[in-house]
């Protein structure tokens, strides 16, 4: 694999990913190193009503803390944040989370769309986006807005993914700065650290 | 870099002629929340400038109408979250039912999807004759939707799971009659509900509750804002009474939380 590149900051990474990204997450989690000194926001689409299972399953493999968003809560270092099932994650300009029940994009709540939008107005060029396996094309009108504003974008690449169809979406209308192997992802993110 | 559709400064200076013009008062609205509805009407009416838009919304009556409605968020549903319905019907409503009269707000009720689901609940446990739903909304044209009591036929198999979920043994079929695209719910339900606009933001408490339902709305306001309206939601609330509010809101960092004690794991406060 040729020299991975990595952005000059990272205040936030936002992970998003549809059908066939738990996988990769629990991949990536048991890798990530303590020191990792950004919040991680993790926007996947699932049904309601379980969402405590998620947290647990990623809480059961990392040294960070793993939790379920709340409204107006402040993103520490360190901290992994779960979008709640049923709401979109948007971030404020101060940097808490707030959430909103409004319509659903792409025929999801929470959209990743809207989070890397959200997210792409506040921390412009410091800001790392990942999008993973996923079979609708939520998250690349996204990723377009974080190239727009100087932001990092990670695309899975397509032929190692569960469900292609996102990341293929992605590839075709964004330009990733780098497309990784969902084996590749955590020695990544750990680069992040600064 | 591209520039964003509408800029923060832009923003403020259309929520300063909102409030100036039409006395409505969005500042303190959580801002991502409110950006993001802003840029997404500008975007969906082709407004080709900020300049024309912000003329539009400050002029034109009509319009204005249309912006109000669009940037204020209408989805909910009925029975949303069985379980915090289950907890209405189990734990909350047996002990309004001991009171001779029951007072329930239902503030922010949009087109009035919990109004109705709390009025099925009433009727079921026979206590709808002795109580009324205050049922409020910062937009008149939600209210207009929530007084004819009829909702797209095509939720209504989705609210019907969350009526059985939430605890519902009856027919849910038996309490709307289907009208081509839509179903008209039963008028004895209704007939309970009292329809008003008011402006959480800006309007005083105007009546004693027993209960006051109020979710998913607080999420949309800065945290001063919120506490507020718990001010608000105190100074209506009887001694006694019932605070209910959405999945992920709390009472928690306000500073009388300590006077309400949490209903088991529902977001349900009681004033003590």
């Amino acid at each position: 694999m040729a020299q991975t590149l990595t952005p000059e900051k990272c205040s936030a990474l936002i992970i998003g990913g549809s059908a066939g990204s738990l996988d990769v997450l629990l991949q990536i989690f048991p890798d990530l190193k303590k020191e990792i000194n950004f919040p991680i926001i993790l926007v996947t689409h699932r049904k309601s009503g379980n969402d405590s299972l998620l947290t647990d399953l990623l809480q059961s493999r990392t040294g960070l803390d793993v939790q379920e968003a709340e409204e107006k809560e402040p993103m520490l270092k360190g901290n992994v944040y779960i979008a709640p099932a049923d709401y979109h994650l948007l971030i404020e300009e101060d940097k808490t989370i707030s959430l909103d029940y409004s319509e659903k994009v792409n025929y999801s709540r929470p959209s990743i769309d809207v989070t890397f939008q959200s997210a792409a107005e506040v921390f412009k060029d410091e800001l790392v986006c990942m999008l993973l396996s996923g079979s609708n094309a939520d998250g690349v009108e996204g990723l377009k807005s974080v190239n727009n504003s100087g932001g990092f974008v990670v695309v899975q690449n397509p032929n190692t993914a569960i469900m292609p169809y996102m990341p293929q979406q992605a590839i075709d209308h964004v330009k990733p700065n780098v497309i990784l192997d969902s084996f590749n992802m955590a020695e990544f993110i750990n680069k992040l650290i600064r | 870099m591209i520039s964003e559709v509408i800029d923060n400064e832009q923003i403020e200076t259309l929520l300063s002629d909102v409030l100036e013009v039409h006395g409505y008062d969005f500042l303190e609205y959580s801002h991502a929340s409110i950006k993001r509805r802003i840029t997404r009407l500008y975007t969906l009416d082709n407004f080709v400038s900020f300049a024309e838009f912000r003329y539009t919304i400050k002029s034109d009556k009509q319009y204005f109408k249309r912006f109000l409605e669009e940037i204020t968020v209408n989805v909910t549903e009925m029975f949303r979250d069985p379980t915090f319905y289950k907890s209405l019907r189990n734990d909350v409503l047996p002990v309004l039912g001991t009171y001779p009269f029951i007072r329930i707000w239902v503030a922010g009720c949009s087109t009035g999807e919990e109004a109705y689901s709390l009025a099925i609940l009433l009727k079921e446990l026979n206590l709808l004759q002795k109580s009324l739903i205050y049922a409020t909304d910062i937009n008149p044209s939600v209210l207009d939707k929530a007084k004819k009591g009829m909702f797209p036929l095509n939720y209504l198999k989705g609210y019907s799971e969350n009526y059985v979920n939430s605890g519902g043994v009856k027919d849910f079929s038996s309490y709307y009659t289907a009208n081509y695209s839509l179903a008209k719910f039963d008028e004895s339900l209704s007939s309970k509900m009292i329809f008003s606009t008011h402006n959480l933001v800006s309007d005083h408490s105007f009546n004693e509750f027993q209960l006051i339902l109020c979710r998913n709305v607080l999420i949309y306001f800065d945290k001063e804002l919120q506490h507020k309206v718990f001010q608000l939601f105190d100074n209506s609330l009887e001694k006694l009474g019932y605070l209910a509010l959405g999945s992920k809101e709390s009472l928690d960092f306000w500073t009388k939380a300590k006077e309400y004690k949490r209903v088991k794991t529902e977001k349900i406060w009681r004033k003590l």
